[in-house]
């Protein structure tokens, strides 16, 4: 560990911090569908969105209504991208010819970007048309988060209204994140990361004569927009195989800085717009502080653990930190940062190969998404993820005093405590139990590159990776299979919409509740005290349903490594 | 819920086109358009032209095997180097895999023996396609190109001090050369020397 490695952990932690409250406020606007200065140029978009679908953004929606509109207007999406992933070779901006993909990708590919999750099973510079990755991929990395932050905004507004039948219009919620946030956002981004070296054509190769003399062809595509919607949105789907470590990506430790900060940007400042929401703002900052001392602990360990390298190669002769699967310009501490962060948050974008990492530096990530990616989290997701953890926090609390939980003016009763309970239980359930189908049908053994236990963590990775909607991978399992597409879809879909509908079931049943002032007995959710408390929460949860599978995988992994033990 | 669902057809429907038409096409287009107006070398891929041919891309690495030329970092893209098949090797830190490679890849490679190889020099990048080594990689196998080329070491040597970029601001980025950079620039000097 170096202390410019330091340096670059604390800057990055710093600038986000001073962006919380700016970010916060401006979806706090959205959040409220107040007028913002870009009204006046894409009002009239808006508007004309609403009256060509028929929408009457101010009309509310209860619960209900509200999931069943989100869940339709996925489901829609998920069919346009199945066809156009099918259908490529019969359509335009297919200049290398690529043929339409097999059933099993285009339904696990459809998914994977529905839900937010960007997994993927295939190596997009070999297998996708230009016009495959804009409209089948891009239009998704937009969408799925602008209905994660919709969600998050539902949710505030349960805690927030009192004895409402309502929650909001989705329909509203989604558009003026996509207009007046995401849109916006991603063109000024894009025009920054082609600037740096990201490619921005309609050309999908170049040839060139290497100064040997070799042929050498080089993928290119319309990279820039859809990278900066990548990291903005928390999808982490790359254009090329290596993702965000592919120079035509991530050309520069500057463009690898700035995609670090995007993942985070939006999740930092929804915890502010949540304390606004509920008339508190040191209720968001409780909540941020929470989940970057989990941050900083995940950091610290990865970062240690890479510095520290790989004894097996020590001992052939090679001195340093673990370079395997590692780029240069980013060097071991921004690996290192790159992977806590796209796992803490649920984008799954990597600048390295968390495959080739140290065993413990490796399982950090891995944890983090076990976790429930509620450690600044997804868009929307994480925020939403977290006051999950929240409700049954107040509900251990009040467990442990004697007395009806509270939470930010609402009564936390055994409704919003069984629901909150369902949803937390559906992660552990599905990557558990998929990770064990797997581990034993010889479909699901054929998948793992490692042999040993490092070969279940390429299997636990991965469906940790997709019910967490994370998408990043310990890559080496081969996943373009019948078996693994089908698996690693329906994982995805239970792990984004059996969580989103019992969330909601809370906000509508939240939002009905009058409100409860706060007494002096009240257990405060603001102060340090209630910080330890969620992140013990969180820690417990996640900590004691994984740790027997961590034991199999990195831990096993760990004392084989330390000890010279092959495989 | 069955008016539920009826009423959302309409929007889902009209909103998933709409939507389409500004996010998939008109969004990447546009940008295609200001990109290619603005950045065009950025935005065709920072692309390298030397007496009239393209040799490559100053963000891309390419393969050399040359005693005359630095190396780069073994590559998992393909081949090696392929840039229609960026990829890391994902061997895991225990893999026997990765330790025979490792093993096989110091005894060819090494020319400074006795002294500890960069691990850099050694370990296959997170693309197959890094343009870059550490400067102690460079520096590893300095004697070897200026005893291929006839140099004085200390033109090699000197010739990598220059060659160094620093990170941005000390702490954003690491101290890195460009292989391919480096090597047109001894190409130079070698060519030069015989004028």
């Amino acid at each position: 560990m170096t202390l410019q490695g330091w340096m670059l952990i604390l800057a990055f932690t710093g600038i986000l911090l001073a962006l919380t409250k700016p970010v916060g406020l401006w979806l706090f606007a959205l959040y409220e569908g107040r007028r913002t200065p870009l009204h006046a140029l894409l009002g009239p978009v808006e508007r004309g969105f609403y009256r060509l679908s028929g929408i009457d953004p101010d009309e509310e929606q209860g619960w209900r209504r509200y999931a069943v509109h989100m869940l339709i207007f996925n489901t829609v999406l998920l069919l346009l991208t199945y066809a156009v992933l099918r259908l490529q070779d019969m359509l335009p901006f297919n200049p290398l010819g690529f043929a339409g993909t097999s059933e099993h990708l285009a339904f696990n590919t459809a998914i994977s970007f529905t839900t937010n999750t960007n997994w993927q099973s295939y190596a997009g510079e070999s297998t996708l048309s230009n016009l495959a990755q804009m409209l089948g991929l891009v239009i998704h990395n937009f969408l799925s988060a602008s209905t994660g932050i919709a969600l998050a905004f539902a949710l505030f507004r349960g805690f927030a209204r009192r004895g409402s039948q309502t929650i909001g219009n989705f329909w509203a919620d989604m558009t003026r994140v996509t207009l007046y946030l995401l849109l916006p956002a991603c063109i000024l981004y894009a025009l920054f990361l082609i600037a740096s070296g990201v490619p921005q054509t309609l050309a999908q190769s170049v040839g060139v004569t290497t100064l040997e003399g070799a042929r050498q062809t080089l993928a290119l595509g319309p990279v820039a927009s859809q990278e900066a919607i990548k990291m903005l949105g928390t999808n982490g789907g790359g254009f090329f195989n290596a993702n965000s470590a592919h120079p035509f990506e991530n050309p520069t430790a500057l463009t690898d800085f700035v995609q670090m900060l995007s993942i985070f940007v939006i999740g930092f400042g929804l915890t502010w717009t949540f304390g606004k929401a509920v008339g508190n703002v040191r209720q968001g900052w409780a909540i941020l502080a929470a989940m970057l001392t989990i941050f900083l602990v995940g950091v610290t360990v990865t970062y240690w653990q890479e510095a520290a390298g790989n004894p097996i190669l020590h001992h052939l002769g090679v001195a340093g930190g673990n370079m395997e699967g590692k780029e240069v310009r980013f060097g071991i501490a921004a690996s290192a940062l790159f992977s806590v962060v796209t796992t803490a948050a649920s984008c799954g974008a990597v600048n390295a190969m968390h495959d080739s990492f140290t065993a413990l530096g490796g399982m950090i990530p891995l944890i983090n998404i076990q976790l429930g990616e509620v450690v600044v989290g997804g868009v929307g997701a994480g925020i939403y993820g977290f006051l999950l953890f929240a409700i049954f926090a107040v509900f251990v609390a009040g467990l442990m005093v004697g007395r009806t939980p509270e939470y930010v003016g609402k009564k936390i009763e055994s409704r919003e405590v069984k629901l909150a309970v369902l949803a937390i239980a559906v992660l552990p359930l599905i990557i558990l139990g998929f990770s064990a189908i797997a581990s034993v049908l010889p479909a699901g053994l054929a998948g793992p590159l490692n042999k040993g236990p490092h070969g279940f963590s390429e299997i636990l990775y991965a469906f940790t990776s997709a019910v967490g909607n994370n998408g990043s991978a310990f890559a080496g399992l081969t996943a373009n299979t019948p078996f693994y597409d089908a698996m690693l879809g329906v994982a995805m879909w239970i792990g984004r919409f059996f969580i989103i509908v019992p969330m909601l079931a809370i906000a509508g049943s939240l939002a009905a509740k009058k409100y409860t002032p706060e007494t002096a007995g009240s257990f405060p959710t603001t102060g340090p005290l209630w910080t330890g408390l969620l992140v013990g929460i969180v820690a417990v949860v996640g900590g004691l349903t994984f740790l027997p599978s961590l034991a199999l995988g990195p831990i096993a992994d760990h004392l084989a490594m330390i000890h010279g033990q092959l495989f | 819920m069955f008016i539920d669902i009826k009423s959302s057809f309409r929007p889902a429907i009209v909103m998933t086109l709409l939507f389409a038409l500004l996010l998939g096409i008109a969004y990447p287009l546009a940008l295609t358009g200001i990109g290619q107006a603005l950045f065009p070398h950025q935005a065709n891929g920072s692309l390298i032209e030397q007496d009239g041919r393209t040799i490559g891309s100053a963000l891309i690495g390419q393969s050399f095997t040359s005693a005359r030329y630095f190396h780069p970092r073994p590559s998992a893209a393909g081949k090696g180097y392929d840039g229609m098949a960026s990829s890391g090797s994902n061997l895991g830190p225990a893999s026997k895999a990765l330790a025979d490679r490792v093993a096989q890849d110091i005894k060819t490679g090494a020319t400074s023996p006795g002294r500890p190889i960069p691990s850099d020099l050694v370990t296959a990048s997170a693309s197959g396609l890094d343009p870059h080594i550490s400067p102690d990689a460079a520096y590893y196998q300095a004697d070897r190109v200026a005893s291929a080329r006839g140099l004085a070491p200390a033109t090699v040597r000197k010739l990598i001090d220059d060659s160094i970029e620093r990170p941005l601001l000390g702490f954003i980025g690491e101290p890195r050369v460009n292989v391919l950079e480096i090597n047109r620039r001894l190409d130079r000097i070698s060519a030069n020397q015989s004028r």
